[in-house]
């Protein structure tokens, strides 16, 4: 059907994207390009575009500011909480689009719903119940509640993954002779493993840029990437460069993993209805 | 969307494979598999919301302790008399409405004009897309900073350059600012789930429309708008969602100020409990917000969750 007629670029339509595209993307270039100037440049009016770039941020931010410290926790709350929603999630979403029953789709939906209670409204119980538990500005906290908080879209993402998939196929194994061990294993594993991946993904994002519950339930100690990105917003007009800095290396691992997973994530991010 | 076996048939065209499927051999038993997530879910929704109903009768403050006992409906009493609260929610909805609104519109706009073949179109819709990935501390300062402050930021610079007097934005126009920062981040978000829907399009359809002399204006509203309807839902109900409880922008930028400016409901609950120390008064303020997301996700999973393909 689609040999003979050549697309046609439009122009006006190439113009109109590009530069909606590039206003977008400017203030992350700017930032960029702040974050290899030094502190005077990046006061500096009117604004310098040719400079003659300085690593001197980057490394303040490792030496002083214990970039790592913060990075580390919010390496180790985003997979944890995720590696922990899949384990959890991961058996759910099978069993309902392996085995749906008239109540899946209630099930569903309800799972959903606990997701639009607005985590303000459970503010104050959770502080309150982290504190007595002895749980504030600790990892463990935020990788419970980050898990709490994704799992309905990761169960949703992953039953809408599962449910396209042959059902038929374990019976067929069965009848060859396999028990459930192999059938897990080499049937079933690879076929669910790019769901699990993408699910993985975006809930890696959610948790990486979470900032409400990490703000409130953390001081120093457990502190993950936002919390310390918002500590610079103290001194007003300081240190510009070197947020800056620390505001890339904090974004920069997601913004490749979203820019690699963007298709993936649409499913997930729309509980399934787009893809 | 055509591609899923179990949408158009419903049960009764599942039905038959699911008898197959159902109980292979011994049996499957998929409660166990299901447990788990239910238990944690109901735990993580019935527990804090019996404490905050609880707390939200009490007179508790956490920095005196003689504080103490059943405050019956005080709370609320106060609650409903501070104008504090009226504004919060003002400007809660402001925020909702005005950026849901805007991300939309555009949102349908961009994805309409980037569904026409162009050079460089995949590069291009990285970039739009890269926003929504920058955590939201991040956009914030660089916005507040960088951007928009009135002495050494670039918009300032440009204004000067043209001889305009710089404008302190967060200042002057706080929510106005506040809901740019969160159009930036919502924009590429609408802007991938209604491209996404654009790309199951049927091309002769649209080439069939332009063949009879339809202009892209006419194609946008005639056929690729009403396409879009269902991503378009579900994109309100994702934002709503999120924006219902924005923190982090207000919080590093103009924290709920100048006055109560820019306080939405969540920066009220968050100023009352963690900065007043008043644990009733924001847990009254929380059973307010759970009421209130309650009617909007009610009214939502009834008009969603119908689209939604099971």
């Amino acid at each position: 059907m689609s040999y003979g007629v050549a697309k046609k670029t439009s122009p006006v339509a190439g113009t109109v994207a590009w530069i909606s595209a590039l206003v977008m993307f400017f203030p992350i270039a700017w930032m960029v390009l702040a974050s290899f100037k030094t502190e005077v440049q990046a006061v500096q009016t009117p604004p310098l575009i040719i400079f003659k770039p300085t690593l001197i941020n980057y490394r303040d931010i490792f030496a002083e500011a214990s970039y790592l410290h913060f990075a580390a926790n919010s390496v180790v709350i985003a997979v944890g909480a995720t590696l922990l929603t899949l384990v959890i999630g991961v058996p759910a979403a099978f069993a309902m689009a392996f085995y749906p029953t008239n109540r899946t789709r209630g099930l569903l939906l309800w799972m959903l719903s606990t997701k639009m209670l607005p985590a303000v409204g459970v503010l104050v119980p959770i502080y309150l119940l982290c504190r007595d538990l002895d749980l504030l500005d600790s990892r463990t906290a935020l990788i419970i509640i980050n898990m709490m908080s994704n799992l309905p879209i990761a169960v949703w993402m992953l039953f809408t993954f599962f449910r396209d998939l042959p059902k038929d196929i374990i019976e067929a194994s069965r009848i060859d002779g396999a028990n459930l061990r192999q059938v897990l294993l080499h049937v079933l594993l690879p076929l669910v493993m790019p769901g699990i991946a993408s699910t993985g993904l975006l809930g890696i994002i959610l948790c990486w840029n979470e900032a409400f519950w990490s703000l409130n339930l953390t001081a120093h100690n457990a502190a993950p990437l936002p919390a310390f990105i918002a500590s610079f917003s103290a001194p007003q007009g300081l240190f510009w460069a070197k947020l800056s800095a620390a505001s890339v290396l904090a974004i920069a691992p997601i913004l490749i993993f979203g820019w690699i997973s963007q298709k993936q994530l649409v499913s997930g991010l729309t509980f399934g209805a787009v893809k | 969307m055509s591609a899923t076996p179990m949408s158009a048939g419903g049960p009764a065209a599942s039905g038959a494979t699911a008898q197959i499927v159902k109980r292979p051999g011994g049996g499957v038993r998929t409660l166990p598999l299901l447990a788990p997530s239910v238990a944690l879910l109901l735990i993580w929704m019935i527990v804090p919301l019996a404490m905050t109903l609880f707390f939200a009768f009490r007179r508790y403050n956490l920095l005196n302790p003689m504080i103490h006992g059943w405050a019956g409906i005080n709370n609320f009493k106060y609650l409903f008399q501070d104008p504090a609260l009226l504004h919060s929610l003002l400007v809660s909805v402001i925020i909702v409405v005005g950026v849901i609104v805007i991300t939309i519109v555009l949102g349908s706009i961009l994805s309409a004009v980037f569904s026409q073949p162009f050079a460089g179109q995949g590069v291009a819709r990285v970039l739009m897309i890269s926003p929504f990935f920058v955590m939201p501390t991040v956009s914030a300062l660089v916005w507040k900073n960088l951007l928009l402050d009135p002495v050494n930021g670039l918009v300032a610079a440009i204004f000067r350059m043209v001889g305009l007097q710089p404008v302190a934005w967060f200042s002057v126009f706080p929510l106005a600012s506040i809901m740019a920062i969160l159009c930036w981040e919502w924009l590429p978000y609408a802007f991938l789930i209604l491209f996404t829907s654009l790309q199951s399009m049927d091309e002769e359809q649209l080439e069939a429309a332009r063949l009879d002399g339809a202009s892209p204006v006419d194609i946008f509203l005639n056929i690729q708008l009403p396409h879009m309807s269902r991503a378009i839902s579900v994109t309100i109900m994702i934002e709503m969602i999120f924006l219902l409880s924005v923190f982090a922008e207000i919080y590093v930028t103009t924290a709920g100020g100048p006055g109560y400016a820019t306080t939405n409901l969540t920066f009220l609950i968050y100023q009352r409990a963690l900065l007043a120390f008043n644990v009733g008064g924001a847990s009254a303020a929380g059973v307010i917000a759970i009421v209130l997301a309650n009617i909007v996700s009610a009214f939502l999973t009834r008009s969603v969750g119908k689209r939604l393909e099971i």
